[in-house]
């Protein structure tokens, strides 16, 4: 008895009852195809969720303000200029490429047809480098500006709609005010990607900003407060390097000497990007547990057909073994069937799940699903898996059938 | 493939008068059943020896075991007790395996029911034992077997497309495919009408006269037995009678009597339907 011939008997059963063989493996279709599809969203969403990250610039490092963790110390001495420019010297942080520090305010911007409360930005030349962005027209803030504290302006690609009533105007030589300030635009940037509300901002001279927006910008050693400091890495391999040299730095200028005192926190962009990413990958993987449930579903349904069709072909099973079929051969006969069901479902299941991953891209903007071959093996291998669990106990119960019995039912 | 069942002591092979041998030997097999709480005695105690190339008919009522007799026959079970030697092999002691292996070469079984696969050609049909034993040169075997029959010119006819003789046919030519010790066959003419009948009887009477096929029928029609060489009748589990047929008849060549002349003499004069002359 080789296996080719009860592959064949196999294949000639299902095919006697085509309906009922094409209903059953429906169930396997729908399971494996809602895995696909969802696994494949999933991934779609993962790659979008990286592609962002990677626009805001995976080697950079932000340092803010917090207030310390460790009840020994409640004071919190603000980031400074000065500090700014000391991480910027390569004999205290040689991993660090460059450095922009911020000074973030509360504006009431008013443009000639709008106006609106943002918050607004001080910031230095190096900002447009560190942190990855372009420019849509016009300029950026220069040295000049700084030095003049200048009133200068550059809107967030969201501002020039907001300002002036229509995003395609060109702003530039235009004045707005913030503050009751008059600002005259030099620039707009491009629209940039990801959760940093960068767009509905402007940015000026942080030397404007720390002399002419806010009443007393200074610290306590004289030196201008900033609000965050932004901080390009040499390499994204020196991340780690260049945080211990920047909490060397601030331990030393924040006067902290136990940990959990820092009144400072280094923000790593990979940090957030693999946290968001671990909950996309969680997110697939609910998804995708939801979707085996009804390939546990599926499974059900392929044993319930077996056993129907174990039950009705008794006499067959009697003959069968009355001319010489082992329970083995009984055995591999029915569970070959319902392998047989649970793969082509899964075959099936692929490529429906493959079309929803095609439907999907096309209906979701930012979002590319594709067909990934994991998925696919997966899919393979859990429905061999459905297949033979739950055929197993509808083909031994055939394979143990006594001749007698199956010859006798009517 | 036999040297499995050859362990042990061999059984001395009984022969007949004629010197053939026995192919089923059978010593005081009882069979019994439990139904529930109550234990059924099918077989109480039941010696029979057939002989190669002996056309026999195992005949009672119901309830006679003869349906369990031909199922120990058949190696579809096994006796409670006693020994059966089928062609030298002591089917009793065998698990269910060889069992089927028993069954594959050594029986070839025809039914009432024809018991053929669904949409299945006569062909298929026929190689289906060969198939589970693994035998080579399958179509030929097979078309073979078929032409045996007559059904030479039907290989590639579903069961639905043939009539109930030809069903019965192409059931006989998967019984002898196999070249079996013998063919054991339960009511093979119950489900034909006469003239399908007395084809398919005409088959297994030139079977065993030209190919010395041992067959074994298992009958409650004593005009079926008629056509067979030896009566072996059972009653309450028990062999009562086992006589040789004095002139067996040969299919085709008597008609069958009505009933109501099988009947003839046990009817008052009083009538209610039918043809009168039925009656004289």
């Amino acid at each position: 008895m080789n296996f080719a011939e009860i592959f064949r008997i196999a294949v000639s059963a299902l095919l006697t009852n085509r309906l009922r063989s094409a209903l059953t493996t429906l169930g396997i279709v729908i399971g494996v195809g809602a895995v696909i599809g969802l696994v494949s969203l999933g991934r779609g969403v993962e790659e979008f969720v990286a592609k962002e990250f990677d626009a805001i610039g995976s080697n950079s490092l932000i340092i803010t303000s917090q207030r310390p963790s460790s009840a020994t110390r409640t004071r919190v001495d603000p980031l400074t200029m000065k500090e700014a420019d000391d991480l910027k010297n390569p004999l205290i942080a040689p991993h660090i490429r460059d450095v922009a520090p911020q000074f973030a305010f509360f504006a009431l911007v008013t443009g000639e047809s709008g106006s609106r409360n943002i918050t607004a930005n001080g910031v230095v030349p190096q900002m447009l480098t560190v942190r990855n962005w372009n420019l849509a027209r016009g300029d950026f803030i220069s040295q000049a500006d700084l030095d003049d504290n200048a009133r200068v302006v550059v809107l967030g690609a969201d501002m020039v709609e907001i300002l002036f009533g229509d995003e395609t105007i060109d702003p530039i030589g235009a004045t707005i005010r913030i503050n009751e300030r008059v600002f005259t635009v030099i620039g707009v940037m491009e629209f940039v990607e990801g959760f940093g509300g960068q767009n509905d901002t402007v940015l000026i001279p942080i030397t404007t900003a720390q002399t002419r927006m806010v009443e007393n910008a200074r610290a306590r050693d004289g030196s201008y407060r900033v609000s965050s400091i932004y901080i390009q890495v040499t390499a994204e391999e020196a991340t780690d390097q260049a945080k211990a040299e920047i909490s060397a730095y601030m331990d030393e200028a924040h006067s902290i000497l136990f940990d959990g005192e820092q009144d400072y926190r280094i923000n790593d962009q990979s940090e957030l990007r693999d946290f968001v990413l671990t909950l996309t990958v969680l997110l697939t993987l609910f998804l995708s547990m939801i979707a085996g449930i009804s390939l546990l579903v599926g499974g059900i349904g392929i044993m319930n057909i077996m056993l129907v069709s174990v039950t009705e072909r008794t006499r067959e099973i009697g003959l069968r073994k009355a001319v010489g079929a082992r329970g083995s051969d009984i055995l591999l006969q029915f569970l070959i069937e319902s392998l047989l069901l649970s793969l082509i479902g899964g075959a099936l299941g692929i490529v429906v799940g493959w079309l929803a991953a095609l439907l999907g891209t096309a209906l979701i903007d930012d979002i590319t699903l594709t067909l990934s071959t994991d998925a696919i093996l997966l899919a393979t291998i859990v429905s061999t898996i459905v297949g033979i669990f739950f055929g197993a106990y509808p083909a031994s119960r055939a394979a143990r059938m006594k001749p007698i019995d199956a010859l006798r039912f009517e | 493939m036999l040297k499995l069942f050859k362990k042990g002591k061999e059984p001395e092979i009984l022969r007949d008068e004629l010197g053939r041998r026995a192919v089923i030997d059978i010593r005081q097999i009882t069979k019994m059943y439990q139904m529930g709480d109550v234990e059924v005695h099918a077989l109480r105690g039941v010696d029979l020896q057939i002989y190669e190339g002996e056309f026999v008919s195992i005949m009672g009522p119901s309830g006679s075991g003869k349906s369990t007799l031909m199922y120990i026959l058949g190696a579809l079970d096994q006796p409670t007790n006693g020994a059966y030697y089928l062609d030298g092999v002591d089917v009793s002691k065998l698990d269910e395996k060889q069992l089927a292996i028993i069954r594959n070469k050594k029986i070839g079984f025809v039914f009432q029911s024809f018991n053929l696969l669904k949409r299945t050609t006569a062909l298929r049909q026929v190689e289906l034992p060969l198939m589970y034993g693994g035998v080579s040169g399958r179509t030929k075997k097979a078309k073979a077997a078929l032409e045996a029959v007559g059904l030479g010119k039907r290989l590639d006819h579903l069961p639905s497309e043939l009539s109930g003789g030809q069903q019965q046919r192409v059931a006989i030519a998967r019984a002898i495919v196999n070249e079996p010790a013998m063919i054991l066959a339960d009511e093979p003419t119950g489900n034909l009408d006469s003239r399908s009948g007395t084809e398919v009887m005409q088959i297994f009477q030139t079977m065993n006269r030209e190919k010395g096929i041992t067959t074994v029928f298992v009958t409650h029609d004593p005009w079926i037995a008629r056509h067979t060489n030896r009566v072996i009748m059972l009653r309450d589990g028990v062999v009562v009678a086992d006589r040789k047929v004095a002139t067996p008849l040969v299919a085709g060549e008597t008609e069958r009597p009505s009933e109501a002349e099988e009947l003839e003499g046990v009817f008052q004069e009083v009538y209610y339907g039918g043809k009168e002359e039925e009656y004289n």
